[in-house]
């Protein structure tokens, strides 16, 4: 049998593994592995300029592939510096496989150089940990890392190697296991038949029906599955923040978003339904408001792959423990098995009751074209300009919720956002990872001033590998969504969220490299958008200046029901 | 509600700190915990009380579930069981007192297992409240150091927890 250093089995099984890509930076721990990494070529690696963003490029490559994201960071300050990119990972379900340094065994323990206890760090935001002790036990750690990321609920898991263990001098045999087993760990991969079928014979007897689709669908690839079950049934659809695209937004069936943020419509449906299906989707305390008053009269079913998830915020009533598109799928065979149609007068009233609040208050903002323009007229410039089709990634404020509302995603896995942790910074990196899967399509970031500024030093890497995203910067001068929750809960106090000193983009972007457009008037907008995605192999930056004072409404009222909202700054339902 | 929760998990390093971590991570309160190999040296028995209602501790057993390292668990509250926790424990025992001390260690079948002219080191076993009822008898003013080991189970019956 061939034998090989720890590090030259780390990249062998990352090989074998089938990655193609890695984000990573070196330093003293690793050094044995990126020299085993120098000297091949299946695996490429791309260094990015700050750890945080190699796990948000891994990220977002996850997010858009479905494949898991790869990272190869050092010990100490490499390995704490990639702990919130895990941590969003882990909020939102991410297949992620994390290498991280450690220093040399016999020194573990020692406060050595370089020196933290990572999977320590880690245990509360990882799916799972090893530590290497044995070089041989490497091929097999790595094969479960995989393993345990991508399977059942998806999760970060980390590999904690020490030096020692990577050395060139030490070779054992090397063979990659084709299959692991784990006595501990069996995700479930069928519902329970008889769970589905009672939860079918629900679905016929409603009245008021709502599919409530969450992350869960996309990660689970379950969307074809959900949009046959919703055509078939004519029942209205809401995504989730992390489930935008799971049901194509253009579909008259769509409801929008749903939650703190989500559309009138959406919301008001879910209270008033008698029947919600829940779908790979986890009640959020974003989504519910209060839970004690959330969908008073409804029977929930509630599919998840998690168990964990069931019950955990909102009691289910028929619970089923499965993966999603499996669970669809049968749901579907069942429903053609029984032969019997939804109550269709009902839900003619229901789809009547639910067009009446449609038009009571659609996504709507005031637009004054002599005055500033506005962050939702952007978003929708944007949409325009790229007809639907980008790839969107988003940091994490009110620019991110606009994304949400105006951006119609018509496919899964098109919309990229941190909608867990809610990490700002986000955005750049992921869609670096976003563009490393998919080098010819169209991505853009969302983004604000604030946001970007928290990991504006990935243009340079940008920059290294030729990567054409746009980046569309909505600048309002502030940090919009606690200026936001000051001017609502706060008395119009704006305690240090302003941003001053603001550099000038358009420079910063040339001065790594890239184009910057700078854009403050609207009927530059539409014009300069275009101009921007006219230029295929180039990152370009637009700064575009927007009205600071504008909120994301609606907006939920705190601990009411899902139904309590303002609608704008002076109406509430 | 009080419950015992019993886990069988792979004996290896790091799997403990996962499952107390879960504790103090989601909010909940662990009261006892003992833990020691099985039989079969590759897993571990891990003994814990809790407090909770249902829901909660329908909650606390599917995380630990989802541990990748727990095999098996049982809430053995949920049906018959033996509990035990030994408890060992030194008592003055001077004067009059070495005598009603003595009494007292017959009376809850403990044993006295080391003496000194001053002091009875006692072992004691049984359930929690036979080990708080003795305190109470030999008055908490007598006790001078209690090492209690927290509480061990097993379900009653046929029935086992095993792989």
């Amino acid at each position: 049998m061939e034998k090989l250093s720890g590090a030259e089995m780390v990249v062998r099984a990352l090989q074998d593994e089938g990655v193609e890509i890695i984000f990573g930076y070196p330093g003293g721990a690793v050094l044995h592995i990126y020299d085993a990494l120098f000297q091949q070529d299946k695996v490429q690696h791309i260094l990015v300029r700050h750890e945080q963003a190699a796990t948000h490029a891994a990220d977002g490559y996850a997010r858009a592939t479905g494949k898991p994201g790869v990272v190869l960071v050092t010990s100490g300050p490499g390995a704490t510096n990639a702990v919130t990119g895990i941590a969003t990972a882990y909020m939102d379900s991410i297949p992620m496989v994390i290498v991280s340094g450690q220093v040399r065994s016999d020194w573990i323990g020692d406060d050595a150089f370089q020196e933290t206890d990572m999977p320590g760090i880690c245990r509360p935001i990882v799916k799972h940990s090893f530590a290497v002790r044995d070089p041989a036990d490497i091929p097999e750690m790595m094969k479960k890392a995989f393993y345990i990321a991508t399977t059942g609920r998806p999760g970060p898991v980390l590999v904690d190697i020490p030096k020692d263990k990577t050395s060139p001098l030490v070779k054992v045999p090397y063979e990659y296991p084709k299959k692991v087993k784990l006595r501990s760990y069996n995700p479930v991969t069928r519902g329970h038949s008889g769970q589905i079928r009672k939860a079918v014979e629900e679905l016929l007897k409603a009245k008021r029906p709502v599919i409530y689709a969450g992350g869960g669908v996309i990660q689970g690839e379950a969307s074809k599955h959900l949009t046959d079950l919703a055509h078939k049934l004519d029942f209205p659809v809401t995504n989730t923040l992390m489930g935008l695209g799971a049901f194509p937004a253009t579909d008259k069936q769509f409801l929008g978003m749903l939650g703190m943020h989500g559309t009138y419509e959406a919301n008001m449906a879910m209270h008033n339904a008698d029947l919600i299906l829940a779908l790979g989707a986890r009640f959020d305390d974003r989504v519910t408001n209060d839970t004690k008053k959330f969908c008073p009269g409804a029977t929930i079913i509630h599919v998840d792959v998690d168990p964990a998830t069931i019950s955990k915020n909102v009691r289910a009533d028929v619970p089923i423990v499965g993966p999603v598109s499996q669970v669809l799928e049968e749901m579907v065979a069942t429903l053609d098995e029984i032969g019997v149609t939804p109550d269709e007068k009902a839900l003619a009233r229901w789809w009547e009751e639910i067009g009446g609040w449609r038009e009571y208050h659609g996504l709507r903002y005031e637009l004054d074209p002599n005055g500033p323009m506005k962050p939702q007229q952007v978003v929708q410039a944007l949409y325009k300009a790229t007809n639907g089709d980008a790839y969107v990634t988003s940091d994490v404020g009110q620019h991110q919720m606009f994304a949400a509302q105006f951006y119609k995603f018509d496919k899964p896995r098109y919309w990229i956002n941190s909608g867990g942790l809610g990490t700002m910074g986000f955005g750049l990196p992921a869609a670096m990872g976003v563009q490393f899967a998919f080098p010819d399509a169209m991505v853009a970031c969302v983004t604000g001033e604030g946001s970007i500024q928290m990991n504006i030093q990935e243009l340079s890497t940008c920059l290294q590998y030729g990567l054409p995203i746009k980046v569309i910067n909505i600048n309002n001068q502030a940090l919009g969504m606690v200026r936001q929750w000051q001017d609502m809960q706060y008395g119009g106090r704006h305690s240090q969220s302003y941003m001053d000193s603001l550099p000038d983009f358009v420079k910063l972007a040339e001065s790594y490299g890239h184009v910057g457009i700078r854009v403050d008037k609207h009927e530059d907008l539409d014009k300069a958008m275009e101009e921007a995605f006219a230029l295929k192999d180039r990152l370009v930056f637009m700064d575009i200046y927007v009205d600071p004072s504008e909120h994301v409404y609606p907006m939920h009222i705190a601990d009411g029901a899902i139904r309590d909202m303002w609608l704008s700054k002076t109406e509430r339902t | 509600m009080r419950r015992i929760i019993s886990i069988l998990m792979e004996n290896e390093p790091g799997a403990l700190s996962r499952v107390v971590g879960l504790f103090s991570q989601r909010g909940y309160n662990i009261e006892t915990l003992t833990v020691a190999p099985t039989e079969d040296r590759t897993l571990s028995r891990l003994t814990l009380t809790t407090f909770g209602d249902d829901l909660k501790i329908e909650q606390i057993t599917k995380h630990l579930n989802k541990l990748i390292e727990v095999v098996k668990l049982v809430d053995l509250t949920e049906g018959a069981h033996i509990e035990r926790e030994i408890m060992l424990m030194k008592v003055k025992a001077t004067g009059a007192q070495r005598a009603e001390v003595k009494r007292t260690v017959d009376i809850f079948r403990g044993q006295i297992v080391d003496v000194t002219s001053s002091v009875y080191t006692v072992q004691l076993a049984g359930t929690t409240d036979k080990l708080e009822a003795f305190i109470g008898a030999v008055g908490e003013a007598q006790v001078l150091e209690v090492v209690r080991s927290g509480v061990s189970g097993i379900s009653r019956g046929e029935k086992v927890l095993s792989i």
